[in-house]
């Protein structure tokens, strides 16, 4: 399998601290990634590094896409390269539909100009599959929608722009149990021998649809436990103390 | 891969073709500046009647004397004696689209024109430098009494009519610039819906100048009878020049008792423009005046369409939006005066300056000591897109009567950051982003304009982003 994302040696910094301390991690196309961890380790921080937020400055180490280094690239650059971040708090944007909003983003990301009933044909189909009312594809993008309307529309974004990396960040939270398994059946719909998932979750449940191929735990801002999908059971039964000792936290 | 996409965008309409720049051969022409004998000439060329003269000379009079209101704008670059008050295209008026001089058509299927005629809009008016060249009502308008002719039109057939309206709710003396437009005023729309009629299409005017120095001052006069209804476009688009112009029209609506009068306005004049347009409505009781303004042109506006609560329980809802770039000083805003009991105020104002332009909200709503029972409510909204522009506002309430109540609001703020990562994430470019949320911004005006309107102004503020970054 390709190589699809290669994080080498990466030190983060924001606001004048530095959040991540040396991470390496490789996801390979066809793999699903989950990376643990308790609350403030860095994990967004890693999400949003490699999406390129200009708010998080890479201070030290490379990161990889397709191999090429895409370390400075622009955020719009990375996005047309087929990478994902499904946010944990999107934003909402009055005047905007969800359906002009996601049109333009298709548009943007293929570089084909979308036809508007084809779209509309798509967007449907992705909707119903998540469960959405299609009354939301005229609705104003995330405005006065649930945090689990938003998550979902997180994953409508993912299933119709349809990234070779997918980035979730705790896409579980938020939602009732239906709606996770919901979510998390769209996600392992999505999920194929041609692209691969890094995702941040606190729930089992979740993990079980996945089926993780890699489990990363990452506390302060290092990985400090690598295994299969067995590691997240033994999270879930002991916790992390066992890790934050290792990594020198008390 | 960019330049593909641009191409097969359904509303992409280069900014080009509302540039282009005819040679017209003109009829008549005056000298620069503006003498007794250049207001003399005009009138005599009009054949107008001797009531019309003596309001231009009173009006000149008036001009000559008065001063420039000293909260005004800076306008020092307007040089009066370099502009041409008076430019006639080599063309009569033309009832048939193609009997029209070649070039003259081809500029208004380029403006799209005959797209609008073909979608059976109810007339168009076209405003070629300062003559109307075409005109058309549609048969079944005038079946219905309703009129809808050019200015020197109406000054000649339907005296009774215009010679009882005209002049009165803007005054010569209202500012120097009204003064100046009574003296050379030239072209424009009158409009008679008679009582109980409803207008199901909207009345659509474009506007456009076509000379280097040629001033534009078009008169409008709309009066809407008991009962009646009417929705009025005016879209203005104008070529680019580098001598300073001058755009002084005066509109004057009479909205009687029970009528509703919509006046829409997407205002793009060139980047040298100085707009100081006066509008003004008088609305009586149960009336109810709604204006829709989107102003993106000009180099130094003032405008500030000036609505008169007459009667009782009348209404006026003001909807705007200003969009002020690199080099532009947009004074913009709403005046609402409330003089009858139980009135309705409603002003929403919306406001984007980036590259250093100047958006200024300047507003003033009077309640007078019988205007008891008067409600309203102001909100002004200001998007700064950088640092170097600037917006104010300054919203003026006189209240004179207890029993009234009255909100404002005003927010200035920017794009955060996180919101055009976000769409950057989503594979815009930062320009395209940026793009995306001023529409957003911008789309509770969209949404009260026609549909070829919406998709116009959206193409403007797309313009102001390409390439703008970087």
């Amino acid at each position: 399998m390709n190589e699809l994302l290669r994080i080498e040696n990466l030190h983060v910094s924001a606001g004048g601290r530095e959040l991540l301390h040396g991470v390496d991690l490789t996801v390979r196309t066809g793999e699903a990634h989950v990376i643990m961890g308790v609350n403030g380790a860095g994990k967004s921080t890693l999400l949003h590094a490699v999406m390129g937020n200009p708010a998080y400055t890479v201070t030290e180490g490379r990161i990889y896409f397709n191999g090429e280094d895409i370390t400075d690239l622009s955020v719009d650059k990375r996005a047309r390269l087929g990478i994902f971040l499904s946010f944990q708090s999107p934003i909402s944007v009055a005047g905007i539909s969800v359906e002009n909003f996601i049109r333009t983003a298709k548009t943007a990301v293929s570089g084909q100009q979308q036809r508007l009933f084809p779209f509309k044909r798509l967007l449907k189909t992705r909707m119903e599959a998540l469960d959405m009312d299609p009354s939301y594809a005229s609705r104003y993008l995330n405005e006065g929608f649930s945090g689990g309307e938003r998550k979902k529309n997180e994953i409508l974004q993912m299933r119709v722009l349809d990234p070779k990396l997918a980035m979730l960040d705790e896409t579980d939270s938020g939602l009732d149990v239906d709606a996770v398994r919901t979510v998390a059946k769209n996600i392992s719909e999505f999920h194929n021998e041609g692209n691969a998932l890094l995702l941040i979750t606190h729930l089992n449940q979740l993990i079980r649809y996945i089926r993780p191929d890699h489990v990363h735990i990452l506390i302060g801002g290092r990985i400090v436990k690598e295994g299969g999908p067995e590691l997240a059971d033994e999270v879930e039964a002991n916790g992390f103390d066992a890790y934050r000792n290792a990594a020198g936290e008390a | 891969m960019a330049e593909e996409r641009k191409k097969s965008r359904i509303d992409d309409v280069a900014r080009s073709i509302y540039d282009v720049k005819d040679a017209v051969e003109y009829a008549y022409k005056t000298e620069s500046g503006l003498t007794e004998e250049i207001v003399r000439e005009i009138s005599a060329q009009k054949e107008e009647p001797d009531w019309m003269l003596e309001k231009r000379l009173a009006a000149l009079r008036l001009y000559q004397q008065m001063d420039i209101a000293p909260w005004m704008p800076d306008i020092s670059e307007l040089d009066m004696t370099h502009i041409d008050t008076y430019v006639r295209p080599k063309t009569d008026m033309k009832a048939r689209w193609e009997d029209l001089p070649e070039n003259i058509r081809d500029t208004f299927d380029r403006l799209g024109i005959p797209e609008a005629e073909k979608k059976s809009l109810a007339g168009v008016g076209a405003q070629y430098d300062s003559e109307v060249v075409y005109h058309n009502v549609q048969e079944e308008m005038e079946k219905q009494g309703v009129i809808y002719v050019d200015f020197e039109t109406a000054v000649k057939q339907y005296p009774e009519l215009v010679k009882p309206y005209f002049g009165r709710l803007i005054a010569p003396n209202y500012h120097k610039f009204a003064a100046l437009h009574y003296a050379v005023w030239s072209g424009g729309s009158f409009v008679y819906v008679p009582k109980g009629v409803d207008v199901k299409m909207p009345l659509q005017s474009y506007f456009r100048l076509n000379a280097p120095g040629a001033g534009q001052f078009e008169h409008t006069l709309i009066i809407v009878e008991e009962g009646a209804n009417c929705h009025f476009i005016e879209g203005c688009s104008a070529p680019r020049y580098n001598v300073a112009n001058l755009h002084a029209g005066a509109v004057e609506l009479f909205v009687k008792k029970g009528a509703t009068l919509r006046y829409s306005t997407i205002e793009n004049w060139s980047k040298n423009m100085y707009n100081l347009n006066t509008k003004r409505a008088l609305v009586e009781e149960d009336g109810h005046m709604i204006w829709v303004s989107g102003s993106f042109g000009s180099h130094t506006s003032c405008l500030y369409p000036d609505t008169v609560l007459k009667g009782d329980r009348s209404t006026c809802d003001f909807t705007g939006i200003t969009f002020a770039g690199k080099g532009q000083f947009l004074d913009t805003g709403s005046k609402v005066e409330c003089w009858g009991r139980d009135t309705h105020v409603s002003i929403h104002s919306k406001s984007i300056s980036k590259g250093g332009g100047a958006a200024i909200y300047r507003g003033v709503v009077h309640i007078g000591p019988k205007a008891a029972g008067a409600k309203g409510a102001i909100s002004c909204e200001s998007l700064m897109l950088d640092n170097e522009s600037r917006s104010d506002t300054i919203p003026d309430i006189i209240i004179e009567n207890d029993n009234i109540d009255l909100g404002h609001e005003a927010k200035i703020g920017r794009i955060p950051d996180e919101d055009i990562y976000y769409l950057m994430s989503r594979g815009l470019s930062e320009e395209e982003a940026k793009a995306m949320l001023v529409r957003g911004f911008a789309e509770p005006i969209s949404k009260a304009l026609p549909l070829e309107y919406a998709v116009e102004m959206n193409r403007l503020i797309d313009l102001e982003f390409e390439g703008s970054i970087g």
